[in-house]
């Protein structure tokens, strides 16, 4: 599988997941996005970078419940929970919002 | 839920009717096939290899040598029908093939007709079956739609392990270069990093010191959440799960501060940051054997003297009855504590002894019920009686819930249900066959629900919790209805009010 944006491809794997993560953009980002079925906002794109700029300092994404405490302090305590990110990303602010981070999907049992 | 999925979420059924047969219902469904690199960091072929027809049949001569069970689960099906409507996949599927002896007739047909006299002869007439392409489908797609949870098992009147079986033909087909994705993957990672997730020692650090920061400020209490602390007594190994994933993580904090409240001087390994061993769920006694012997390492490492396991199934199955062939002797552990112990165990010894206190009405707005998990339920132990692992986790909760309501006792204890995404099966990949699966458990659910008023479905295996939050609301259940023992524990227990 691949994206296609502005006639450059980006390879996936089976489920969407950018295979090299070092190639991911933004416009990249909105295209994912659209095939996940969400309108970027900025609460998501706060998530979104998020995720990136953990990822750039641990090597995987961070734990649900670190999502959520550093969403509470950038959105405020209304926003901060797990059921919010749930409202951004369905089908699971772990998973969805990974892939559309260009970050690989996490692993196990979660 | 994101995209509305692309097939029927099943029914609740009125009578709990067998469903109507749909002959390749489920034909279509099959996880990834793992990646090449998947399958050589495990040791595995990584593509299906040459000759692969006589390969596949000489494995199954050398798992016939090795496990004399698995060949008197071969030879003593009589076909009397005892487990036919027991499987959770058959319930939500209706597929024929996922009954659980059709499951087993297909590793049964090419056992007869390379071993048994008369398959050899005359294989029409016995059933016996050329190990062919259609037959290899067959057994990728439907030992890939058997969770392991062994509850035909308990059913069928000669014993017959179709986990067994699975295992082997899952093994089989590792042994030709046919891996499932999901599995062999996150092996891999296992003996990279030290855990499914892929968590390195830095993240796993952050995350233990986010988790001290959270109970300080939610408490007042300093309960430490310590990595690879030398000298320490206890080695807690626990799923990744409970560093990650909501519910567990709740469940993690709760056996923080029952071993800050008793005192227990503990911590987690970065070496062995994983309870689970998937190499059960592949067949692989080599990976299983290596997988287990990180929990070794680090427990000489660390000095330590107990080791404990937290809230994950499998890991149980494998740590209760397989750790001391695996990763033994275990002479170097304390004599006095069982080797190795489970967290429920732990947790309710303290509180028989007084101490821990925990206050129950701080659940008042909870009504609970529990889930078995399989592995728990039908391969293991807790305490030193029997029924133990049914009777321990009840306990616990009831120490930290005043309001409890066991489910249909058809589906609870030895007979419980698959949660649906067990055995190596909780991948997105497989969504559909996951939903269908918790189908019994569901119906099981809604009926206390409904007329007991529960709230809440606790469970004590990572798979579990993680099944259940994704596949609830697809019944019409919050996602968070599912929790942890331990976190029901966690919201009780009184901090630093000991006598």
């Amino acid at each position: 599988m691949a994206y296609e944006v502005n006639g450059k491809s980006f390879e996936s794997d089976e489920e969407g997941y950018l295979i090299d993560i070092g190639s991911w953009n933004e416009e990249l980002a909105d295209l994912i996005a659209k095939d996940e079925e969400i309108d970027m906002t900025d609460e998501h794109w706060e998530v979104v970078n998020f995720l990136r700029e953990y990822y750039n300092e641990y090597q995987i994404a961070p734990a649900v419940r670190v999502l959520v405490k550093a969403v509470k302090k950038k959105l405020g305590a209304d926003k901060g929970s797990n059921k919010y990110l749930y409202e951004l990303f369905p089908y699971g602010p772990a998973k969805q919002a990974c892939k559309i981070a260009g970050l690989p999907k996490p692993t196990g049992c979660v | 839920m994101a995209k509305t999925p692309e097939f029927e979420i099943p029914p609740f059924r009125t009578e709990l009717e067998n469903p109507a047969l749909v002959e390749g219902a489920m034909a279509h469904c099959q996880p990834f096939i793992a990646a090449p690199e998947h399958n050589t960091d495990l040791g595995f072929p990584g593509e299906l290899v040459d000759n692969w027809e006589m390969k596949a049949v000489e494995k199954l001569g050398d798992l016939l040598n090795k496990n004399r069970a698995l060949r008197v689960y071969l030879d003593s099906c009589v076909k009397c029908g005892a487990c036919t409507d027991k499987c959770h996949y058959f319930i939500g599927t209706g597929d024929p093939k996922n009954m659980p002896v059709a499951r087993q007739d297909l590793l049964r047909s090419v056992y007869r007709r390379y071993f048994t006299l008369a398959g050899k002869i005359a294989p029409g007439l016995v059933g016996a079956k050329d190990m062919t392409k259609d037959v290899l489908d067959d057994w990728y797609k439907y030992f890939h739609q058997c969770s392991q949870c062994r509850r035909c098992a308990v059913f069928c009147p000669y014993g017959i392990d179709t986990a067994e079986i699975s295992m082997a033909a899952r093994d089989i087909m590792d042994h030709i270069g046919l891996g499932t994705k999901y599995n062999n993957e996150i092996l891999g990672k296992v003996h990279k990093i030290g855990n499914n997730l892929g968590l390195p020692e830095n993240a796993l650090i952050n995350t233990m010191e986010g988790l001290e920061e959270d109970v300080e400020d939610e408490t007042g209490i300093t309960v430490r959440f310590p990595v690879d602390k030398k000298g320490a007594d206890v080695l807690l190994v626990t799923p990744s799960a409970d560093f990650f994933a909501e519910p567990h993580v709740d469940g993690l904090i709760g056996y923080a501060k029952v071993f800050h409240q008793a005192g227990i001087n503990w911590t987690v390994s970065s070496h062995a940051s994983e309870a689970a061993n998937f190499a059960m769920f592949i067949g692989s006694y080599e990976q299983m054997h290596k997988v287990a012997q990180r929990i070794r390492q680090a427990a000489l490492d660390l000095g330590v003297k107990r080791v404990i396991f937290g809230e994950c199934g499998h890991a149980w199955r494998v740590a209760y009855s397989f750790l001391n062939t695996l990763a033994g002797p275990w002479d170097f552990l304390d004599p006095k504590y069982p080797k190795p112990q489970h967290i429920l165990e732990v947790t309710y010894d303290l509180i028989q002894r007084g101490a821990i206190n925990l206050d129950a009405s701080a659940n008042d707005d909870k009504v609970l019920t529990f889930h078995d998990s399989c592995n728990v339920a039908r391969a293991t132990r807790m305490g030193d009686v029997e029924g133990g692992q049914f009777i321990i986790p009840r306990e616990v909760i009831k120490a930290s819930v005043n309001k409890f309501v066991d489910m249909n006792p058809d589906t609870t204890h030895e007979k419980t249900f698959c949660c649906g995404g067990g055995g190596g099966l909780l991948t997105d990949d497989l969504m559909e066959l996951r939903i269908k699966g918790a189908l019994p458990r569901m119906e099981a659910l809604k009926d206390v629900v409904d007329n007991h008023g529960v709230t809440h479905m606790a469970a004590i295996c990572a798979i579990c919790k993680s099944q259940f939050a994704k596949v609830m609301p697809y019944y019409g259940f919050p996602m968070d209805m599912i929790v942890s023992v331990h976190q029901l524990v966690s919201d009780a227990i009184l901090l630093g009010t000991k006598e």
